[in-house]
């Protein structure tokens, strides 16, 4: 990883925290890795800017913009990582081609309040996958793992099938990979700071990374 | 007496993924250029409900499927590209001698083009046009552009918002 990379740009911008991944797990993916930034919260309606991005973005997605898209090296990444976790990208979308399909199919995309249009705003323009967590919610610091016998994802009825690849915190899963979030773990309507975080794939560079998340955080000041 | 052997199974799991990249880039690239042309059957079902390192069967599997169907998108565009070819040939000989193809329509659907436009072969001065043998290739610019109404309803809408804004 290049440090420039994951410099900030600006004194703004802060340097987003990198997380770990489980060794078994680096051996079979490399490249695979998780950062992420922490922010104020800022919950409700989105400002006219910001919807005024979405609109701008709007008009940049065509239907063969979305076809063409899984041809491009970062929604490829993403895309041969589902596959390689058994995920079929079709039915459970990545999220730069879940985006495409909700602009393809409600027209535009609608503004849904913050946070969520700081993360479409930032997964549109960079491809990257990013979610995010009530940051006072987490214990420490966020990695990939895969599930140990026993453990659950809150919310979720059941134990998590053995070896369920999640994104964890120092108590537990928070959320499986490119899945649900554990009940609680998600942004509450109370919730006063966030954690964006970004999951990397083999093929998606850090600058990538970093400019996502960067990109997320400076749409939610 | 059984020879047991330990293999690591992780360089041929390391490789197998190596493989499902490369053939979900050549799928990627076939259904991208069939796209508006012809339907390619593209879904390879999820191996896992939930996300996992798949063992080796479960990727070898995946790796066949994905074969399979790059397989068949590549025979379904073969197909596909014989039969635009051979338009695109009708279209030639009906320009050049539109008589002998009198009333035949080629779309530009039918030459693997973009858009609702259609050359037709039909006779000038219409009765008359098919009593003296003159005929002729009308081509046919097709239905608006989407994006031009788009923009005459945008236009609409702003002009309505300004005039709503003043008032």
């Amino acid at each position: 990883m290049s440090p420039s990379a994951t410099e900030p740009r600006s004194d703004s911008d802060p340097a987003p925290k990198q997380g770990w991944v489980a060794p078994d797990i680096a051996g079979e993916f490399p490249g695979l890795g998780i950062a992420w930034i922490e922010v104020a919260a800022q919950l409700g309606r989105s400002p006219e800017p910001v919807k005024r991005r979405l609109r701008d973005l709007s008009d940049r997605f065509y239907g063969a913009h979305a076809i063409q898209m899984r041809e491009r090296p970062i929604p490829w990444s993403y895309r041969v990582f589902y596959r390689q976790i058994g995920l079929d990208p079709d039915r459970t979308r990545t999220p730069i081609e879940q985006l495409a399909f909700d602009r393809i199919r409600e027209g535009a995309f609608k503004s849904q309040g913050l946070p969520a249009d700081a993360l479409t705003v930032a997964i549109a323009e960079t491809g990257v996958a990013l979610r995010a967590f009530d940051a006072d919610r987490l214990d420490g610091d966020l990695c990939i793992r895969d599930s140990a016998p026993g453990e659950s994802l809150a919310g979720r009825p059941g134990e998590l099938a053995r070896g369920t690849l999640a994104i964890a915190d120092g108590k537990g899963p928070v959320g499986l990979l490119f899945g649900p979030t554990g009940e609680g773990c998600g942004v509450q309507p109370d919730s006063r700071r966030l954690a964006i975080v970004a999951v990397q794939v083999n093929g998606v560079p850090q600058i990538a990374v970093s400019e996502a998340l960067w990109m997320a955080a400076a749409t939610l000041r | 007496m059984a020879l047991r052997v330990d293999v690591d199974e992780r360089l041929a799991r390391v490789e197998l993924r190596r493989q499902v990249g490369h053939l979900e880039r050549e799928l990627a690239g076939l259904i991208a250029e069939g796209f508006g042309r012809v339907e390619i059957e593209y879904r390879v079902a999820a191996v896992a409900a939930e996300p996992r390192v798949l063992d080796l069967g479960e990727l070898e599997r995946l790796r066949d499927d994905l074969a399979e169907r790059v397989v068949e998108a590549r025979l379904t565009l073969r197909k596909r590209n014989r039969v635009e070819s051979a338009n695109r040939e009708l279209l030639r000989q009906m320009l050049a001698s539109p008589a002998d193809f009198k009333w035949v329509q080629v779309s530009r659907d039918d030459l693997g083009l973009h858009g609702c436009g259609h050359w037709h072969s039909r006779p000038r001065l219409g009765p008359l046009g098919m009593l003296m043998g003159w005929w002729r290739v009308k081509v046919s610019s097709g239905c608006p552009l989407a994006g031009r109404l788009a923009a005459v309803e945008q236009e609409a809408q702003g002009q309505a918002n300004e005039t709503s804004g003043a008032g």
